[in-house]
């Protein structure tokens, strides 16, 4: 386990910052939730008129007046996003790094498999994700403890999970391109998790575009479904852990004989 | 038993040369060179040998094992020394021979203490704060550390000062004392013809000539200068004729009887006939690959 120990030195700042701000962001949605919530009923009228617009951030099935609208909708994007981030940055770079700067050399000329290196770089990726995700959730509970709320925790933890199976579809499909390129490797990653998320949000717009919610994690992360519905959508999680899982064999049969020049 | 056995080994990517049929030996304790310019295809058979590259066709064994098949246990035995090191910038140096040993799971500190204080390589330095030079010492220690049977050197002297390089020599001359195989590339001449017993040069991804170190110098051409005026023209195989006040030097790869005869029609002075050093050959072996 030398290279996954190294890889949690090497990535710790990346995943303080990262967990860290998200983290304090949901708190503070947390902590904002007491200040507004008298005026959601206004604000939740006032959303509901927008239409399509409305629909594409699921405010029309929520209810801004309770926490768990509120958290699904304000705390959600949020971990969307910045989760959606990091997974797909660090997994992007993993491979990727030991060639834009020129470490390969280095890790390949020891008596490691290259399968090896594979394995215990994806098990990093997949530990820091978790950790990330279980320190984060921790932080939002203890919020919503301090404020005095009750824990709606089928909402929360469903959610919770949600993201979490986003993260690691997202980190799947980034490792396995981090196999193919050799530098601009942040650049696809980002580009990727952005992607998906504008997807996700046009597949909200119209029910002719509903077909895309097929082609993107964040339509199985729709808080509004998750919460009216108290399940995750199955199907489009199997389709997301076969993207997952066509990157990381990509990953797999490439990596072990690419030529590193 | 062999070290390093190519066969046939050849390596075509993208607009790189690569390596066309590497046919090349090196016995187990011998100090080999393996000289060529930039381009040459030197690093590429080196990173087919250490299976960064996978051969396009033909074979290569290191120690028996086969380099596709058996690259674990090759890269157990081998230690790379890399002609640019490249490391994690945020770690330092003594973490870094830390993780190297760690990989190879052997304790070295012991022998990478001793190496730190001859290169005189500071280990609580971070890799960004160290020079070029430095960089190159910690390679080094890396390559050493676990006292491997193959060392393999890709222009390790690049960045090196004098003393530096002098002390590495001595270094690596008591690991071939202790019956360490050392495979050495260089484009330094001087550096080979001191340090090695045999060597090979390759040009434009093929060995054109392996043999010993005092062969290759010997073998293939004289360096003859004279004073006085003779006619040259006759003499067709001159290289490198390089012309003074009243003397006339060249390099000399043809029968000795018809250089008497050419020279006993001259009126000559002084004559040197001389060993060329290896550098001479080298250019000369480039120059007479270049004509055909």
């Amino acid at each position: 386990m030398t290279i996954l120990k190294h890889e949690f030195r090497q990535g710790r700042t990346a995943f303080w910052i990262w967990t860290g701000v998200i983290s304090v962001m949901l708190s503070v949605c947390v902590f904002l939730y007491t200040e507004v919530r008298g005026e959601m009923d206004a604000v939740t009228n006032l959303f509901s008129s927008f239409g399509s617009f409305t629909a594409a951030f699921g405010m029309d099935r929520l209810n801004f007046g309770t926490l768990e609208g509120f958290y699904a909708i304000e705390c959600g994007s949020m971990l969307g996003i910045g989760g959606a981030f990091y997974a797909a940055i660090t997994a992007v770079n993993m491979l990727s790094k030991e060639e834009s700067n020129k470490t390969a050399d280095f890790l390949l000329t020891h008596p490691v498999s290259r399968r090896r290196i594979l394995s215990e770089k994806l098990l990093a990726i997949f530990v820091q994700l978790t950790l990330m995700n279980l320190i984060i959730l921790g932080m939002s509970l203890l919020s919503i403890i301090v404020i005095g709320e009750p824990v709606p925790w089928k909402s929360l933890l469903l959610l919770h999970f949600a993201y979490y199976l986003l993260q690691l579809e997202i980190s799947g499909i980034c490792y396995g391109i981090s196999a193919f390129v050799r530098r601009g490797s942040v650049g696809i990653g980002l580009g990727i998790a952005v992607l998906l998320y504008f997807v996700n949000l046009i597949s909200n717009l119209s029910e002719s575009a509903s077909v895309l919610k097929f082609f993107t994690p964040f339509a199985y992360c729709d808080g509004a479904d998750i919460i009216t519905t108290g399940s995750l959508d199955g199907p489009k999680i199997a389709i997301g852990a076969g993207a997952c899982l066509a990157g990381i064999l990509a990953a797999w049969f490439h990596y072990d004989k690419k030529d590193i020049t | 038993m062999e070290a390093i056995r190519t066969d046939k080994l050849t390596k075509s990517y993208g607009k790189a040369r690569g390596i066309i049929d590497l046919e090349l030996t090196v016995e187990e304790g011998e100090f080999f060179g393996f000289i060529g310019p930039n381009g040459a295809g030197k690093s590429t058979t080196i990173r087919t040998l250490l299976g960064l590259l996978s051969p396009t066709s033909g074979a290569a064994s290191v120690f028996g094992m086969d380099i596709v098949r058996e690259k674990e246990g090759i890269l157990r035995r081998v230690g790379y020394l890399p002609s640019e090191a490249f490391f994690y910038p945020k770690m330092r140096v003594r973490d870094l021979l830390k993780f190297s040993a760690d990989l190879r799971k052997t304790d070295c500190s012991a022998e990478a203490a001793r190496l730190c204080e001859r290169l005189q390589l500071d280990t609580e330095r971070k890799i960004d704060e160290l020079s070029f030079g430095n960089r190159k010492k910690a390679a080094i220690v890396c390559a050493l550390q676990s006292k491997p049977d193959l060392l393999i050197l890709d222009e390790p002297t690049g960045g090196l000062d004098p003393l530096m390089q002098r002390e590495f020599f001595d270094i690596l001359q008591e690991r071939n004392r202790e019956g360490s195989t050392i495979f050495f590339s260089s484009h330094v001449l001087s550096e080979v013809q001191r340090n090695c017993t045999r060597a090979a040069v390759i040009r434009q991804g093929k060995i054109i000539a392996c043999d010993s170190v005092s062969g290759l110098a010997k073998a293939h051409a004289k360096r003859v200068t004279i004073h006085g005026s003779v006619d040259l023209s006759r003499l067709p195989d001159i290289k490198d004729k390089q012309t003074g006040s009243g003397s006339v030097s060249f390099l000399y790869n043809g029968s000795m009887p018809d250089l008497l005869r050419c020279l006993s029609s001259g009126q000559i002075t002084d004559l040197t006939v001389a060993e060329p050093d290896l550098e001479e050959v080298f250019l000369h072996f480039y120059e007479e690959e270049d004509a055909k």
